[in-house]
């Protein structure tokens, strides 16, 4: 058997996690160590990935005796997603370097369970493991909120559990019926299992029941602003840019593949959400006063798009709602990032107090228009990429939901750029906030990595694409019989009897004889 | 023709404890509360010892005839030996945390440990060993009196203290009320089918129910829930658990829980084995009805241990979903669920025994516990386990529990009642987080003193372990071994 990559990955931030419960201050060392030979890993767990290989690569297995196996093993999508936890760690921990004082070892603890449980999300085998994995994240996210949250920190942290695991807990039943129903708890022969029709029913409402809430679609979302607000930042940047990327996971290697044709039924219910999602939230968004729920309202509509994309039932959305969820991890945690950055300064989030930034702060502002535009989707940044193909996807599903979407869009750029006017732009009106003074070094380590790759992705997403293509394009191939009708596609009519362009020919006996 | 050789070979267990039990007696009344101490370490022995003895039939596995004592009276077979091997751990576990807390200042007013309380635990214990391997019900009155009886005692062995005091005459008139109903239905079957023993019962009970019959049935079950303190006779459950001194809290919330669910379990496959559909549609009402009842009523309690006793309301009615399942695979997932449930409460209910106030009584509300994660940030921590765990949060090992109970059900196809139970524990996962809040989320109240035995961290230890995802490594053998005991109470039918 090969070297057990997966496992390491998820030993060295447990072992960790156990070393911080007891350091005291040193756990920050510790914890950054950690993360960054995690994220060392990481790198050599893609440049080890054989992309047009097998599907699923770095297996691991050893029955468990508990009535599930311990099973590890990973696609393409599952990589990027992985990747991108284990990018987004080093910098959470660094976010919270001097931010956080009380309790520093209980907190890199939380962080560093949370990055195993993440890592153990998108690498499981295992439907049941799966399920341990996706629920556990609940414990530590539920201290890290209500320990070093904000005011409102309780009612945060009891919303974030609660909803959660109602969600989750239909979900454990649907999955003890489909174990009891296919026989095995493998996820691999699960997705080419062919569950009844009828059965698939419920069995979608069940996973959407969970996933929904972890997306969060409308009208499941009103956790969210509560507990992103109440976060720290480091949790926050968590949230936005792993935690809800389990939902859009779910949903690309659940319910899609497990359940096509009760996915096909209720495409139009996930577009209407979607659709109202979109529109409504982008709308709060632009009234908050509050910098971080007006980013978290945005999480919110950006995942619409992601949802809209995986239902298009077709290679482009589906490519564009993995793009737009790994670059929408990138970019919500960024700005999530800059927001706790001029926060640890003023502690206050509320948008009235700053103002003229882009004067005092001037490297603070551009990192900061960087990803408001990547936000937005300006081209050139991931954002654009994304929101383009599940955009370009939904359009041959749906002109009317392409249409819709593309209008939150544009709300999207209204309510970013109102806000970094208001922030960035104008009068100094404070003069607390005109004395702050620009990033330090330790923000620039936090920044630059995740606007590099933010670029990347918008320049040359093929990087990204390559290692899910054959994934989404075994997905598509499976969906293609359930795919809902099209009401864009070319349709081919009565043939005509003539070129378009023939002209009526006269004179039969004219110049033609000789 | 009796057998008595191979017949008490079978009860060796019992011999050990009674004869112990009645030296013990004798010394405590002689040599008086002085020799406290060295009893317990003599009862938590003894109860070491007949442990000891189930193991090679555990290990074995043992049913059919030759797990028949003294005729049809006893039958010591597998599921005997699981159950009885869970109640001496919870006895020996009472034991351990006894002397501390009754020396401690809490009980200052008492004259500490009286040398009476290891002598009850040995006897009730005898009393339940007795229950769960009836077979006849004669043994099984016997069994449950015994126990009961030393109960009653225990429940107010602090005197002087009014709770305690209350504790014990509540549970006593109670307790009496409910073997009264029980043994009128035992007599009602009596008349109806002739026999006391579990095989003629059974005989006599073929074919359709006669009136007469389903009313025996169903004083018998609910006689049997009051005992195991499921919905709807569950209202002395509270009071007496926030009544009665923590010791023998602890030991209410384990052993007869065990001892009483084993014996319905015994009863309904035993005895109405052929009648499912009858006694089906009780169980899951109780199930469903403790479960909800235990999570909503646990919503507004303030004392903690008010709050653990709906907890044990809620968990007993997760434990007879599994034997409301009535398949093997149900009753093996009842006892899984039994073992774990043991091992938390066991954690829970010694981890409020490590917390004294300044004045040295125990902590007993919420505002008492608030911010412990600063103060003793070790029983902070095992108690966020154990809260966790009983929560059913993945991947403490109450998940698991959970997991094997809804497996069972979901298989049997009733996915509705597994829907309905699921939702309810999401109810109940509110009060077990909100223990997590006070401890971690608010300010430190007191602060905590009180040193306590090495023994209560070891108990604590090994709980919060067993608790911990390492526990999962003992799935194996413990599925092994609730498969026999299942195996073994399903060959009657």
């Amino acid at each position: 058997m090969d070297f057990p990559i997966l496992t390491t990955m998820m030993l060295v931030p447990l072992a960790a996690a156990i070393a911080c419960l007891f350091a005291g201050q040193a756990s920050r060392v510790i914890a950054l160590g950690a993360t960054l030979v995690t994220f060392g890993l990481g790198v050599m767990l893609w440049a080890n990935y054989d992309i047009g290989g097998a599907q699923w690569q770095f297996q691991e297995k050893y029955e468990l005796v508990a009535g599930f196996s311990y099973a590890l093993g990973i696609d393409g999508i599952a990589l990027m997603l992985i990747m991108l936890s284990v990018f987004l760690m080093p910098i959470c921990i660094l976010a919270s370097w001097d931010s956080i004082k009380k309790r520093i070892g209980e907190y890199m603890a939380a962080f560093l369970f949370m990055e195993v449980l993440m890592i153990g999300t998108f690498a499981a085998q295992d439907l049941f493991l799966f399920y341990i994995f996706f629920e556990a994240g609940l414990i530590p996210m539920y201290l890290i909120i209500g320990v070093w949250g904000g005011d409102n920190r309780i009612y945060a942290s009891y919303k974030f559990f609660l909803y959660t695991l109602i969600g989750s807990v239909l979900m454990l039943i649907a999955m003890f019926w489909m174990v009891s129903e296919a026989g095995t708890s493998d996820i691999p022969t699960l997705m080419q299992y062919d569950f009844p029709g009828g059965a698939q029913t419920w069995l979608w409402l069940a996973f959407f029941a969970s996933f929904a809430v972890k997306v969060p679609m409308w009208p499941f979302h009103t956790w969210l602003p509560d507990a992103h607000v109440q976060a720290p930042t480091a949790g926050s940047v968590i949230l936005a840019g792993v935690l809800l990327k389990l939902g859009g996971y779910g949903f690309i290697r659940f319910s899609l593949p497990m359940f096509p044709e009760a996915s096909a039924d209720f495409a139009w219910f996930v577009f209407i959400l979607s659709m109202i999602a979109v529109i409504y939230t982008s709308l709060v968004a632009l009234v908050q006063a509050d910098m971080k729920k007006l980013i978290a309202y945005s999480s919110v509509a950006h995942m619409a798009i992601v949802t809209v994309g995986l239902f298009a039932f077709n290679v482009q959305g589906l490519e564009g709602a993995m793009i737009v969820m790994l670059s929408h991890g990138l970019v919500s945690g960024a700005l999530f990032l800059c927001v706790g950055v001029i926060y640890d300064r003023l502690h206050t989030r509320e948008i009235e107090r700053y103002g003229g930034l882009s004067i005092n702060m001037p490297y603070y502002a551009l990192f900061f228009l960087l990803f408001t535009m990547a936000s937005i989707g300006l081209p050139g940044t991931s954002g654009f990429v994304g929101e383009f193909l599940s955009l370009a996807g939904i359009y041959q599903t749906s002109s009317l939901v392409a249409l819709v979407s593309t209008t939150g869009i544009i709300l999207g750029a209204a309510y970013m750029l109102y806000l970094y006017r208001r922030v960035a732009f104008g009068d100094q009106k404070n003069a607390d906030a005109a004395a702050m003074k620009d990033i330090t070094a330790r923000e620039w380590i936090m920044m630059t990595p995740i606007a590099a790759v933010v670029l990347w992705m918008g320049v040359y997403p093929e990087s990204f694409l390559a290692p899910m293509r054959a994934d989404i394009a075994a997905l598509d191939a499976q969906l293609a019989a359930a795919a809902p009708a099209s009401d864009a596609a070319l349709a081919s009519g009565e043939p005509l009897s003539e070129a378009a362009n023939a002209m009526e020919f006269e004179g039969h006996d004219g110049e033609g004889q000789h | 023709m009796l057998d008595f050789p191979s017949s008490f070979a079978l009860i060796t267990p019992e011999l050990i404890l009674i004869g112990t039990g009645l030296v013990l007696l004798l010394v405590a009344a002689w040599v008086g509360d002085k020799a406290a101490r060295a009893v317990t370490i003599v009862a938590a022995s003894a109860l070491f010892v007949a442990g000891l003895f189930t193991i090679p039939g555990l290990h074995l596995g043992v049913d059919g005839p030759d797990s028949y004592a003294f005729g049809t009276l006893l039958k010591v077979d597998s599921f005997a030996l699981f159950s009885k091997a869970l109640i001496y751990l919870a006895g020996i576990g009472a034991l351990v945390v006894a002397p501390a807390f009754f020396n401690g200042p809490a009980a200052s007013s008492e004259r500490g440990l009286r040398a009476e309380y290891p002598v009850l635990i040995l006897f009730a214990t005898v009393g339940m060993s007795i229950m769960v391997s009836a077979s006849d019900f004669m043994t099984l009155y016997m069994g449950l009196e015994l126990n009961s009886l030393a109960a009653y005692v225990l429940a107010a062995i602090l005197r002087k203290d009014e709770r305690s005091t209350e504790a014990g005459l509540k549970y006593f008139v109670l307790g009496a009320l409910a073997s009264g109903i029980l043994l009128y239905g035992m007599s009602l079957l009596y008349g109806f089918t002739g026999g006391t023993d579990f095989a003629s019962v059974r005989a006599g009970l073929e074919g359709e129910l006669s009136t007469g019959q389903l009313f025996g049935l169903i004083f018998v079950m609910a006689g049997l829930a009051f005992k195991i303190s499921a919905v709807p006779f569950h209202m002395w459950t509270p009071d007496v658990y926030e009544g009665a001194p923590t010791p023998v809290t602890l030991f209410f919330a384990t052993a007869p829980k065990v001892a009483a669910v084993a014996l319905t379990a015994r009863v309904v496959f035993e005895v109405f084995g052929g009648q499912v559909q009858a006694w089906q549609q009780i169980v899951m009402f109780t199930a469903l009805a403790s479960i909800v009842f235990g999570a909503l009523g646990a919503i507004g309690q303030d004392n903690l241990k008010r709050l653990l006793a709906y907890s044990s309301i809620n968990n007993v009615g997760f434990i007879l979903l599994g034997l409301a399942v009535a398949t093997p695979a149900g009753a093996s997932s009842m006892l899984v669920y039994l073992f774990i449930y043991v091992v938390m409460s066991l954690g829970s209910f010694t981890a409020l025994l490590l917390l004294r106030g300044e004045d040295g009584n125990l902590f007993e509300t919420f505002g008492d516990i608030a911010g412990l994660a600063v103060t003793r940030p070790a029983i902070a921590w095992a108690l966020l386990v154990f809260m966790f765990s009983l929560a059913g949060i993945p991947p403490l090992l109450g998940f698991y529990s959970k997991f094997v109970v809804f497996q069972a059900v979901v298989d049997a196809d009733l996915v509705v009642f597994a829907a309905i139970a699921i939702a309810a524990s999401v109810i109940g996962a509110f009060y077990y987080i909100k223990f997590v809040k006070v401890m971690f989320f608010d300010e430190p109240a007191g602060v905590a003193t009180g040193k306590a035995e090495t023994s209560h961290w070891v108990l604590l230890g090994i709980c919060a372990v067993i608790v911990s995802p390492l526990g999962y490594l003992l799935t194996g053998s413990l599925t092994d071994l609730t498969n026999k005991a299942a195996s073994s109470l399903f060959l009657a039918i």
